[in-house]
């Protein structure tokens, strides 16, 4: 399943949050988006079953927009773009 | 005072507590909510810079089945309670302060604590800090 709001133009900075437990591919994230400048897109990978609602919820709280967000078997895949 | 802030009073010392606790603080601290902790009773002997590494018990309710769970979790690599809120403190607004009554209690210094700990105050400036926001005693 993927949900595309925008086709991104730049290459996305990437980061593999595989393995790592709730909360921390949101903590890495966050920690990631301090080094991107704004409009720079930041593509995150990660296996923690609560991913998909917390990077909606993340995206929305913080204003960093999730372009993209997608499943295959058990990885999720994450497209923002910061703010 | 922001109403958007979280205030949590962190009273048990044991490690599935701490360790909820700190997963609760880095999500909020990641959606940009401030985070006020205060440490009371054996949460706060917790907090010693030389016991804040070493092993802790779980929550009466664990069990062995309980305990075996939580070493799973962390060979699978959870990290422990006080890196989460180490990285807490990286990405959001977080203050921790010890109480001063549990400060006399355990016969605690201030040099004693761990750095993670920013200070030490009375329950009125904890309330002051704490608003209107949301309010959890763990």
């Amino acid at each position: 399943m993927t949900i595309t709001n925008e086709a991104p133009a730049a290459v996305p900075v990437k980061l593999d949050a595989r393995g790592l437990k709730c909360p921390m591919p949101i903590v890495r994230t966050a920690q990631k988006m301090r080094e991107l400048a704004s409009g720079q897109l930041l593509e995150v990978v990660a296996t923690d079953p609560g991913a998909v609602a917390d990077f909606a919820a993340w995206s929305r709280t913080t204003g960093n927009e999730l372009l993209e967000s997608s499943t295959d078997g058990g990885e999720f895949r994450f497209l923002l773009r910061r703010k | 005072m922001s109403d958007d802030q979280l205030s949590l009073v962190l009273f048990s010392g044991t490690e599935d507590r701490l360790q909820a606790a700190a997963v609760l603080t880095a999500g909020a601290a990641a959606l940009g909510k401030p985070v006020h902790i205060f440490l009371q009773y054996w949460a706060l002997d917790a907090f010693r810079a030389d016991r804040i590494e070493g092993p802790r018990q779980l929550a009466p309710e664990a069990g062995p089945e309980g305990r075996a769970a939580v070493d799973a979790l962390a060979v699978a690599g959870q990290q422990s309670w006080s890196e989460t809120l180490r990285q807490a403190k990286d990405i959001g607004e977080v203050d921790i302060q010890a109480c001063s009554l549990s400060m006399d209690l355990l016969g605690i210094e201030t040099e004693q604590l761990d750095p993670l700990v920013d200070g030490v105050e009375g329950v009125a400036a904890f309330f002051v800090n704490a608003g209107e926001g949301q309010l959890l005693f763990i």
